[in-house]
């Protein structure tokens, strides 16, 4: 008896030692695509350092989470499906279909269904994320890329590369209500949270338009200037607004830089020094910081969003591509 | 009988009081040079604005402790800026000992009671001291050119400076008594400060230098200088670098001891160079 007690006793405490050695998973995680090692690197956003680094399927680039960030969604590109995954078990949950070559998507604000840019035959494909059911796909130019969603939800923005234009659909109808003809090769869409503006950036025009979503015209065309940085290597990709709408950030590629752009004024304030072709960025939950992937330098950067400063850069897998932080 | 007079003892306080004079006169004599002071802060200014603007993308591709991410050239160069300001401040106050020694208050100072390696040593701080002076204004315009440091690391480098200060000081000093030519400002820039400044890492990460020549890498890694640039840096951002505290206490306790014997007029070089008499 004496014995059994012992044994219970020392599992108990091998059962919280190994509590103990698991990842603590309260903090907050940002989870990074890395387009060129198949892999998706879990980051602790506490420590900085990376907790995990988990195999996806090949050539991972797009990836956002469900609204209670328990679930991360993955656009594994070369094998033409979406990947789910559970945030804190860090295993594949689920593939969804996507529709060939998935670049990036967009999910619902009330997290279904799941837009998917088909990059490879011109298309938006909507997905019912519960029970992968197809629910259109709707045509649009060519080369579709970028993907945005207003706050309500009435309104799916999709950016086409070749064709340089943003179009926007009406979610409820899924057909094009509009196209906006913007600068050069557009790669991202994104909405103010208060659903006033859209911001197109243009990786070749390099420029950020700015739309009006009432009128759906452009109100401003935003271009930047960085001294000893050559004009081509300006190329704007990633683009985030904070939720107060006191600031933005546009990764700048190859300019290895993030500008600080004041959405009121809509003027560039700063420029951030990070790594190597800069493409998407994502907030941590509470907006305090901000990180950058870094394509050719094989890490992300954080940025302190109030102190508009980089603080860190982390090293990732190879070619990280996208990032989003779920608490 | 008369009363055998005395032993004179000198009081820690003396010692004190005329460590804090040397400074103070050292310190006044700085403030009231307006051209020393401009020069020495617009030298490290001019690379600040000049080379390190030219040079701002080329260099700012990897990162290296202690930096936690990517800095630009201007950030990189500050350290090595903050050093050379140093280095011009350590020789050029030890040289001008030689004059001071055979034509100003040194002369005076050198036949107070006070013991010989004291007085040198009180000198080097007071070197130190303005340097420090030099340094903060070098900062405080940097800052104003976006290189902004740690708030600690303005504190955390006074130690670091005060040891690197006393390496380069004591260096200049041994240089002034061994050198018979080294009255020539001119030539210790040439044969000292530029060789020493540009085989260091303050213009660029010793990882580049090895990539372009193992040979001049080598050199650099034997320049004390590199290890005066390394302490500095890690300071700057509250880090502490052990391998450069090391070599540049190091170096400072050689320097120093040298230069004390070299001084000594009854046993070092300033005897056989016939000691301030001969300069007449």
């Amino acid at each position: 008896m004496k014995r059994h007690l012992l044994l219970s006793a020392s599992l108990a405490l091998g059962g919280l030692l190994m509590a103990d050695a698991l990842p603590a998973f309260a903090q907050s995680r940002a989870f990074i695509s890395n387009e060129r090692d198949h892999t998706m690197t879990v980051l602790d956003m506490d420590t900085l350092k990376v907790i995990e680094t988990v195999k996806t399927g090949r050539r991972p680039r797009g990836i956002t989470a469900s609204p209670d960030g328990k679930l991360i969604y993955v656009c594994a590109s070369d094998d033409n499906r979406v990947e789910v995954y559970d945030a804190k078990t860090l295993k594949l949950v689920k593939t969804l279909r996507s529709g060939p070559d998935p670049e990036l998507f967009v999910l619902h604000p009330s997290g279904n269904p799941l837009y998917i840019a088909n990059e490879d035959d011109n298309m938006v494909t909507v997905v019912n994320v519960e029970n992968n059911d197809l629910i259109a796909e709707i045509p649009v130019g060519v080369e579709p890329e970028g993907m945005g969603i207003s706050p309500d939800g009435k309104y799916m923005v999709n950016t086409s590369e070749t064709t340089n234009m943003a179009h926007v659909v009406d979610t409820a109808t899924n057909e094009i209500i509009e196209n906006i003809l913007v600068d050069s090769r557009p790669r991202i869409a994104e909405f103010s949270a208060d659903g006033k503006q859209l911001w197109v950036s243009s990786e070749v025009g390099g420029t950020v338009s700015v739309i009006d979503p009432a009128t759906w015209k452009i109100i401003k065309k935003i271009s930047f200037k960085i001294p000893g940085v050559a004009d081509d290597a300006i190329q704007p990709v990633g683009v985030r607004i904070t939720k107060d709408g006191s600031k933005a950030f546009v990764a700048l590629g190859p300019a290895n830089r993030v500008a600080v752009i004041n959405p009121k004024t809509l003027e560039v304030e700063k420029y951030l020094l990070v790594g190597q072709r800069v493409w998407q960025l994502g907030f941590t939950p509470d907006q305090k910081f901000l990180i950058s992937t870094n394509g050719n330098s094989n890490d992300v950067s954080i940025i302190d969003v109030a102190a508009e400063k980089v603080t860190k850069s982390v090293t990732t897998g190879r070619a990280p591509w996208g990032v989003v932080v779920v608490p | 009988m008369s009363e055998a007079p005395r032993p004179f003892r000198l009081s820690l306080a003396g010692y004190a009081i005329c460590m804090a004079g040397i400074c103070w006169r050292e310190g006044l004599r700085f403030l009231n040079q307006r051209g020393r002071f401009l020069s020495a802060l617009v030298r490290p200014l001019v690379w600040l604005f000049i080379f390190a603007a030219g040079f701002r993308s080329v260099l700012g591709v990897s990162i290296i402790p202690p930096y936690d991410t990517y800095v630009l050239y201007e950030v990189y160069v500050t350290p090595g800026l903050v050093a050379m300001i140093q280095l011009f401040n350590g020789l050029q106050s030890s040289l001008s000992m030689v004059y001071d020694r055979e034509v100003g208050a040194m002369r005076i100072l050198l036949v107070s009671p006070y013991p010989r390696w004291f007085l040198l040593v009180s000198k080097l701080v007071a070197g130190i001291c303005v340097s420090l002076l030099q340094v903060y204004a070098f900062l405080a315009v940097a800052w104003f050119w976006e290189v902004e440091l740690p708030p600690i690391g303005y504190l955390a480098v006074v130690p670091a400076l005060l040891l690197s200060g006393l390496m380069l000081g004591a260096m200049g000093l041994l240089m002034s008594s061994v050198f018979r030519q080294m009255e020539n400002f001119a030539s210790v820039m040439n044969f000292v400060i530029f060789p020493m400044f540009f085989a260091s890492s303050a213009l660029y990460p010793l990882w580049r230098v090895q990539e372009s020549s193992l040979v001049l890498w080598w050199i650099c890694t034997f320049n004390p200088f590199t290890y005066a640039v390394e302490l500095i840096r890690f300071a700057l951002y509250g880090q502490f670098n052990p391998l450069a505290a090391l070599v540049v206490a190091g170096c400072a306790l050689v320097f120093l001891a040298a230069s004390i014997l070299a001084y000594d007029p009854s046993a070092g070089v300033m005897a056989r160079r016939g000691g301030p008499e001969d300069a007449k």
